[in-house]
């Protein structure tokens, strides 16, 4: 094993403040808050240049400029597919998203709101009609018998927890009796997917952990 | 009884101690813990395999550097087995921030196994609008990205004379962090298009996305880096995640270890407070 130190200023950068991240775990300090502060403003300055450059010039500024300044057809040329100049009308409703910012026409900017929420109301409604509601009830109904001991097990022990863990949600009804046997039912079977969540996270988190480790380790130290 | 209740007030940096220490010297020194893969990565695996040498595959990548030591390693793996393929690759961004490193990752290896940029693979770079993208990625891939992740018109590129919709494509891989990604994906293009497709998912989104496994709605799927080194396992890779996995393995031991003392511990001063 040999050390094999990076001459990237970038990479040590990247290192240092990494380690200075960590440093927290002991206890706060300056070296954190630098760090923290310095983060926060460099992800907000790259993702506003990042959005000006990647969503307003390419779908807004460009196609209008393209067809005001003549070099591509009518500017409003529907009829022959060309939309562009229409953009004029999305661009008019981002502005009045700014005028929250001037305090007496601030409810201008309600009209641009009611558009961006109808839009992805109707199209996550579909989407979730068509793509989780009817499949999963689909999926949901299985045969009990006929398939196999294995499968038949699997069958039933997903139709229990299906049934119990539905039940454990009405709360029309106190849970006593059938129904609080059955909500307890429902208890454990939820119980195990949190346990199941708590450590897919836990592995999300320990990966993010290795991952830096890596870094320090190839790219910074260049250990091999 | 007094180690218990020394534990009572240990310091929670120490935990933080030992984790650091059980990630690190594995990655120093490994331990070749054995790995097994199981049903959802085979499956991912196959349906790849099964593929027709050749055919073009839309490949959505969507997330940013945060995920990059979960996601990396089963994007590179994946791309490695459609190239070995002959299969062509269509990628595309919906996250603001990958468009860079998805790049990066596409161009290191299709050098690797040279391929040709706009003949073998394509990266059409970022487009905002989330689920909006999706739909009208249905109409047409080139009229949703007109222009390429370098500025260059889509139309112009030789792969792109195959592609229309997502009719063009036999499988839809959905690599993605969160929203937009797969969830979307199923949503808007499995349920209305019709389009096989599998996923590669971080670890702390994939319980969700087991019930579409199990209506078949994915045909298989990566779960964070345990997911990816099974894959790369399969492909007899050695990378970036199977190189995690024995760290991965020995904070799991310890922190299943410590949630089992936290509750003896808990247990005890109950009883001893009731006493």
């Amino acid at each position: 094993m040999s050390l094999h130190l990076s001459h990237d200023f970038g990479v040590w950068v990247a290192a240092l403040l990494t380690l200075f991240i960590f440093s927290f775990l002991y206890k706060d300090n300056p070296f954190y808050k630098f760090a923290e502060h310095l983060f926060v403003g460099v992800s907000a300055g790259y993702y506003i240049i990042l959005n000006f450059w990647t969503v307003v010039v390419p779908n807004l500024w460009d196609p209008l400029l393209q067809v005001f300044s003549g070099r591509a057809g009518a500017p409003f040329a529907a009829s022959l597919g060309d939309y562009r100049g229409w953009l004029l009308l999305p661009g008019l409703l981002g502005l009045l998203l700014f005028t929250r910012l001037f305090g007496r026409i601030g409810w201008l900017s309600r009209w641009s709101l009611a558009l961006i929420i109808g839009v992805y109301a109707g199209l996550k409604t579909t989407g979730f009609a068509q793509g989780d509601f009817v499949a999963q009830l689909q999926g949901s109904l299985q045969p009990l018998w006929g398939r196999g001991l294995a499968a038949d097990l699997s069958a039933v022990v997903f139709t229990v927890g299906l049934i119990s863990s539905m039940l454990f949600f009405f709360f029309s009804r106190e849970h006593k009796g059938a129904l609080g046997a059955v909500s307890r039912v429902g208890i454990v079977f939820l119980m195990v997917s949190f346990g199941a969540g708590y450590g897919y996270t836990v592995m999300s988190r320990v990966s993010l952990l290795i991952g830096r480790f890596q870094y320090l380790i190839g790219d910074w130290l260049g250990i091999r | 009884m007094g180690a218990l209740r020394s534990l009572e007030k240990l310091d929670r940096r120490w935990i933080f101690l030992v984790v650091g220490l059980l990630v690190l010297f594995p990655l120093l020194w490994p331990l070749d813990l054995p790995l097994y893969v199981s049903p959802p990565v085979q499956a991912y695996h196959d349906a790849i395999a099964e593929l027709p040498d050749g055919c073009t595959v839309l490949v959505s990548c969507d997330y940013d550097p945060a995920s990059r030591p979960e996601l990396v390693p089963m994007t590179e793996t994946t791309l490695r087995q459609l190239f070995d393929k002959r299969c062509k690759v269509v990628a595309t961004v919906l996250w603001n921030g990958g468009a860079g490193l998805v790049d990066q990752v596409l161009r290191g290896v299709g050098e690797e196994k040279q391929r040709v940029y706009g003949v073998d693979y394509i990266n059409l770079g970022y487009k905002a609008g989330n689920e909006a993208v999706m739909v009208l990625m249905g109409q047409g891939i080139a009229s949703a990205f007109p222009r390429d992740n370098s500025g260059l018109p889509t139309r112009g590129f030789p792969i792109m004379r195959e592609v229309r919709d997502y009719s063009s494509f036999p499988l839809l891989v959905s690599i993605s962090a969160g929203y937009p990604g797969t969830k979307e994906y199923v949503q808007q293009v499995q349920g209305r298009f019709h389009i096989p497709m599998v996923a590669g998912v971080t670890a702390v989104s994939a319980p969700e996305f087991y019930p579409y496994l199990q209506t078949g709605q994915l045909r298989g799927m990566l779960g964070g880096m345990a997911g990816a080194a099974e894959y790369e396992k399969l492909r007899r890779e050695k990378g970036t995640a199977t190189q995690g996995m024995d760290a991965q393995s020995m904070a799991h031991v310890f922190i299943a270890l410590c949630i089992v003392l936290g509750n003896v511990v808990q247990w005890t001063r109950r009883r001893r407070d009731a006493a």
